[in-house]
């Protein structure tokens, strides 16, 4: 007779499944991933959906309200807002989705090795997240583009470099929280690597949170943008960007209402999906604590023009 | 509990010091010089001023004397503003940013307990989803496009009110609407969440038997112990106030601290660019610190270490 084997705390069953279906039921995440979903295919085939070239100007018909012609009326110079909106979309939202990946990459590769990587690395590395938490988000994001100028791989390293503590100190914890786990330990004593359990044990336990935080993040990046280009520092001209649409159409607001309504709804509608979308992941991925409210989390949300903090209200 | 909060306050010192020396060596980056703006200035009289305001030294001796001056409290002079104390440019910038600040946290406070209270007590009610779809608005749009979509509506079509300038009640309304959404919204959803928690209380229902007034067991029973959570949201809240009037300042042409920071960045004004960095970094430690300790002074559960003076999780 064999002695039972010792019953180990498995790591939580891949409930990615259950996640996805729960998902699919929170009707405003829903709304929000088809809503971006239409935005990001007009991105794409902006150079085919287009009604006129972005920067073609049509100066016999200037500030011109919607027409059949001009869906969603002309600028100053008669160009065409609704092509400029579909070209816009695609720096506005690669550098929302980009962004975010720069911020995953350094915020998963600073929390893991704070994590794992014993007290001297771990208090190092915490003190520099200290120092970047504390350093408002918009002033280094101005300050980064003033010395390198405005591109879209600029934009994206700036704000990415901005946006990673919150992920990072997620990871942190949870790698801090789950080391002393019985399935760690079992993996350590079968001789998993340091790597292989960061990668097949503590990662997976952490990604839902830090999804969710990403998906925050875009809105903000989103946000980012717009605030440089309404400050100055934006795309030049005549680069079409949702942050240098919101920018002119305020120039204009007073002759062309229609055309600082169509900018700003293309903005407040992408950033209120991706809340949806946020909020649908959260309830979602963490099954134990159901939706409490049916409010978002302001303090999760983040696209928020805070100085202070792009992620961090809280 | 005395022990962390000495700890993160002798922590301050050295975030700074980080903060400020990142600056320094960014800002210094930036390409041209305070002298750009104004008259092409002759060789000898640029090397002049330069030696006048000790620009010509290395730059690290520069930032040496700066923090030596900083540690003494002396934030320098203004380059633009000819020769004004940087604390006395500040000081104008922070009387109108703090006057901004305060009218909505004034509002956000008395708006978002009334919302939150009644989206509680008349949960899934009608009022509950309303305030719920205000607050889902308030929590994810950006406080600028809310900002700009007030102008079109209130300026543009309806004229009612000043497009911009800060001095006069009318022109005070939109800027405090647009910087009130989001604290708005976050203590809307605290309080939601908390009075519900404590609805079905037995001292409620004790109140309600002994057969006080509706009136008086909301106000004294549920909100007096329901609104002790909502206080951890001061923290997140006043940060953004501060920092956050950054973007709405610009849009809406208040002349407070983020009007001060973008003048003085392009105008390469190094004193103030150090100047309002600092303060809105001072404001977002101090916001952290805040929270940290109003959740050790509300829920007992909550301890910190000394050793975690430094660490912040999430």
């Amino acid at each position: 007779m064999s002695s039972a084997p010792v019953p180990i705390a498995g790591p939580p069953p891949p409930a990615s499944r259950d996640a996805l279906r729960r998902l699919l039921r929170n009707r405003a995440a829903v709304v929000g991933m088809v809503v971006i979903a239409a935005f990001a295919t007009l991105a794409l085939l902006a150079p085919w959906v287009d009604r006129h070239p972005p920067t073609d100007q049509h100066l016999d018909s200037t500030l011109a309200g919607p027409s059949a012609e001009f869906w969603l009326g002309t600028d100053q110079l008669g160009r065409d807002q609704y092509s400029r909106l579909v070209h816009g979309a695609r720096i506005s939202l690669s550098v929302g989705v980009l962004t975010q990946a720069v911020a995953l990459a350094l915020g998963v590769s600073v929390g893991l090795a704070a994590g794992l990587g014993g007290r001297r690395a771990d208090s190092l590395l915490m003190r520099m997240t200290d120092v970047a938490y504390a350093f408002p988000d918009l002033l280094m994001i101005i300050l980064l583009v003033s010395i390198f100028g405005v591109s879209t791989l600029m934009l994206v390293l700036a704000i990415g470099l901005v946006s990673w503590t919150t992920i990072a100190r997620l990871v942190r914890g949870q790698v801090l929280a789950l080391r002393q786990e019985d399935y760690v330990l079992a993996a350590r004593a079968m001789g998993a690597s340091t790597w292989r359990i960061a990668w097949r044990h503590l990662l997976p336990n952490v990604a839902g949170p830090v999804i969710v935080t990403a998906t925050f993040g875009i809105p903000a990046a989103i946000f980012a943008e717009a605030a440089l280009a309404f400050v100055g520092l934006g795309f030049a001209p005549p680069t079409p960007t949702w942050g240098g649409l919101v920018t002119d159409s305020f120039n204009t607001m007073l002759a062309a209402p229609h055309l600082a309504i169509a900018a700003c709804l293309a903005v407040a509608i992408t950033t209120l999906s991706f809340t949806f979308i946020g909020d649908g992941l959260r309830d979602a991925l963490d099954p134990r604590t159901p939706s409490r409210s049916p409010l978002p989390d302001p303090a999760a949300v983040s696209a928020q023009p805070t100085t202070g903090s792009l992620q961090k209200a809280a | 509990m005395a022990a962390y909060v000495i700890q993160r306050i002798l922590w301050i010192g050295p975030l700074l010091f980080a903060v400020a020396l990142i600056t320094f060596i960014l800002m210094h980056q930036v390409p041209g010089g305070p002298w750009d703006r104004s008259k092409r200035l002759p060789p000898e009289a640029l090397e002049n001023v330069n030696q006048a305001y000790g620009l010509d030294k290395p730059l690290w001796q520069q930032f040496g004397d700066y923090a030596l001056g900083l540690a003494q409290g002396d934030l320098g002079v203004s380059f633009r503003s000819s020769n004004r104390p940087v604390s006395d440019v500040l000081g104008d910038g922070i009387r109108v940013s703090a006057t901004l600040g305060l009218l909505a946290l004034a509002l956000s406070t008395t708006a978002g307990v009334a919302l939150g209270t009644l989206a509680a007590l008349r949960k899934d009610g009608p009022a509950d989803y309303a305030s719920v779809a205000l607050a889902t608005v308030g929590a994810s749009v950006p406080s600028f496009i809310l900002g700009m979509l007030m102008l079109v509506t209130f300026t543009a079509y309806l004229h009612w009110l000043p497009s911009g300038g800060w001095g006069s009640a009318k022109q005070a309304v939109m800027p405090v609407l647009a910087l009130s959404a989001w604290p708005t919204a976050y203590i809307a959803r605290v309080t939601r969440a908390s009075v519900l928690d404590v609805l079905h209380r037995e001292y409620v229902r004790t109140a309600r038997a002994k057969g006080l007034h509706e009136r008086a067991v909301v106000l004294r029973h549920i909100l007096r112990n329901a609104l002790i959570p909502v206080l951890t949201v001061l923290g997140p809240v006043a940060a953004m106030l501060v920092t956050g009037s950054f973007i709405i300042e610009q849009l809406f042409a208040i002349p407070g601290m983020g009007r001060a920071f973008v003048t003085a960045i392009s105008a390469r004004d190094y004193g103030v660019i150090m100047g309002t960095t600092l303060f809105y970094t001072l404001v977002i430690i101090l916001a952290n610190l805040l929270v940290d300790v109003l959740y050790a002074i509300v829920d007992p559960r909550v301890r910190y270490g000394a050793a975690d003076a430094t660490r912040v999780d999430v």
